[in-house]
């Protein structure tokens, strides 16, 4: 096998584990969403099957793949068929862009009498050193599954909420774009690997009016460079995952269920799984840019740190192995944390109005965001360590 | 250029996993014979009016045609914002900062322009 079909051959696998990874996580995330809205509403949410009812999303999933199938008289069946698959696509894509783990570093070994190695397995799908420009890219395409899937229902109601759903997700995504400019002035680099390497295994450290300040119990994140920046970010992405408070396309007290209406059985759950990508997407944009990626909060606890004094006595590439789960559960923790915020935010604040949400968009977040990569700008040119 | 066929694969396993699944759902299901009235589009009760070709406020169309301009300004920001980090520690950083600050400026002209001319109000 050359070269190239092995490295290819590669990285199929890993993007399907994502996507897979990503599948799997979905049931847990309504489970999550659903026991948590019980919890806050005062009753009891899913419990019945299996333990703690995690067994609820299993069995739907199941009951899906045998309901009716149905296509609207009026409807324009390519478009309403194809909504559900296209909603699959960017989220996946945009996942598996994402590095979840540290590189897992193979020494060339012996196996059944053939050598093997050295390799070197980036915990990322596939890198095209652009990072965040093909994500922001591949992750604008989820507004066309929603069109797709208003257009081609023929429904008012379903026209209307995909309408609004891109029309909204349309404007987030220039606050979202420029929020990122004062992190990637810090930075310098569209790469998410050099990213998290930059906030990797130091404290924080910075210039203020010429001189040099070390905040030793803090690690080196970008939140503590471009807080303002994070914040846009983070209210940025609930519009572009269409939830609430800014869930105005499927908002059920005026559109029935928006552009999803006339979707049953399992092309609903795919729509659920797209939006539920877009929300781990999101998330993990937000561990990557602001919250140190895959790094510990305790910043002295690095990959090679922990090779070396957690698995050391082990072969090196079981110990490169291991250090790589462990990370990955690291980032799996911050992007759960912040997926729960997801939740937390859907029953504390109330849906906006459809004006008011297209003011915050346009007047208020694309302003700020605008100062604060002027902001940045001059505080990098007059005063930089 | 392997890992973008890699990339090209992967999108054609989605889809031919998007696909898998809904052939498969609609070979599984019952398929009962269904009425006129179940065809219809959802409303609640009455004979939906709505043709095909629906006619939207041409104000989502406004919006998309603003998100475009204002979307390729923000777009040209980005390379400067990586570079930018460089010419400050190579002493041009003041340079840089004028010349982004002119473009900044149009972006801030054009946004306040809308805004006056009351292209994003709604009502």
């Amino acid at each position: 096998m050359g070269k190239d079909a092995f490295e290819i051959t590669l990285n199929i696998v890993k993007m399907i584990l994502i996507f897979l990874v990503m599948v799997q996580l979905v049931p847990v995330l309504v489970w999550a969403e659903r026991r948590v809205s019980g919890f806050m509403q005062n009753r009891f949410g899913p419990n019945r099957i299996g333990p703690l009812g995690l067994m609820q999303l299993l069995a739907d999933a199941v009951k899906f793949l045998f309901k009716e199938p149905f296509f609207p008289a009026k409807g324009v069946a390519a478009m309403y068929h194809a909504a559900p698959v296209m909603a699959l696509i960017p989220g996946a894509l945009a996942l598996a862009a994402i590095p979840l783990s540290s590189a897992v570093i193979v020494e060339p070994f012996q196996w059944l009498g053939r050598e093997f190695g050295p390799y070197t397995f980036l915990a990322q799908g596939y890198d095209f050193g652009v990072g965040i420009v093909m994500v922001l890219g591949i992750s604008s395409l989820g507004a066309y599954s929603l069109l797709m899937a208003g257009w081609g229902s023929s429904n008012k109601y379903s026209l209307l909420g995909a309408v609004r759903a891109s029309a909204q997700m349309i404007s987030y995504e220039l606050a979202l774009g420029l929020s990122l400019v004062g992190i990637l002035m810090i930075y310098g680099t569209f790469s998410f690997q050099e990213m998290i390497n930059q906030q990797l295994g130091q404290a924080l450290h910075f210039n203020a009016l010429g001189k040099e300040v070390v905040i030793s119990w803090l690690p080196n994140w970008g939140i503590f460079y471009n807080p303002l920046g994070a914040l846009i970010f983070f209210c940025a992405t609930f519009a572009e995952s269409n939830r609430l408070p800014f869930d105005l396309p499927e908002a059920e007290g005026e559109l029935v269920a928006g552009f999803h209406t006339e979707y049953g059985g399992f092309a609903l759950l795919m729509f659920y799984i797209g939006e539920y990508g877009h929300m781990m997407v999101a998330s993990a944009l937000v561990t990557v840019f602001y919250l140190g990626g895959y790094t510990m909060p305790f910043y002295e606890i690095t990959p090679a740190y922990v090779q070396q004094a957690w698995f050391g006595g082990m072969h090196p590439n079981w110990a490169s192995l291991l250090t790589g789960v462990v990370f990955a559960l690291v980032m799996l923790v911050k992007v759960m944390l912040l997926l729960w915020v997801f939740i937390w935010v859907r029953w504390t604040l109330p849906r906006f109005r459809y004006d008011h949400l297209m003011d915050l968009g346009w007047k208020t977040m694309l302003p700020w965001a605008l100062f604060n990569t002027i902001l940045t700008a001059a505080w990098i040119a007059f005063s930089w360590r | 250029m392997s890992s973008l066929l890699a990339l090209l694969i992967f999108v054609a396993f989605l889809a031919a996993f998007g696909i898998f699944i809904i052939v498969g759902t609609s070979a599984l299901g019952p398929k009962p014979e269904v009425s006129k009235a179940k065809a219809m589009p959802y409303e609640s009760g009455v004979v939906g009016t709505e043709q095909k070709d629906s006619r939207m406020s041409v104000k989502f169309y406004l919006t998309a045609i603003l998100f475009i301009l204002f979307d390729i300004e923000i777009i040209f920001m980005y390379p400067w914002a990586i570079t930018f980090m460089d010419f400050v520690k190579s002493g041009q950083g003041m340079y840089m900062l004028g010349g982004m600050g002119v473009f900044v400026l149009l972006f801030v002209v054009g946004l306040i322009w809308e805004v006056k001319s009351k292209a994003l109000d709604w009502n």
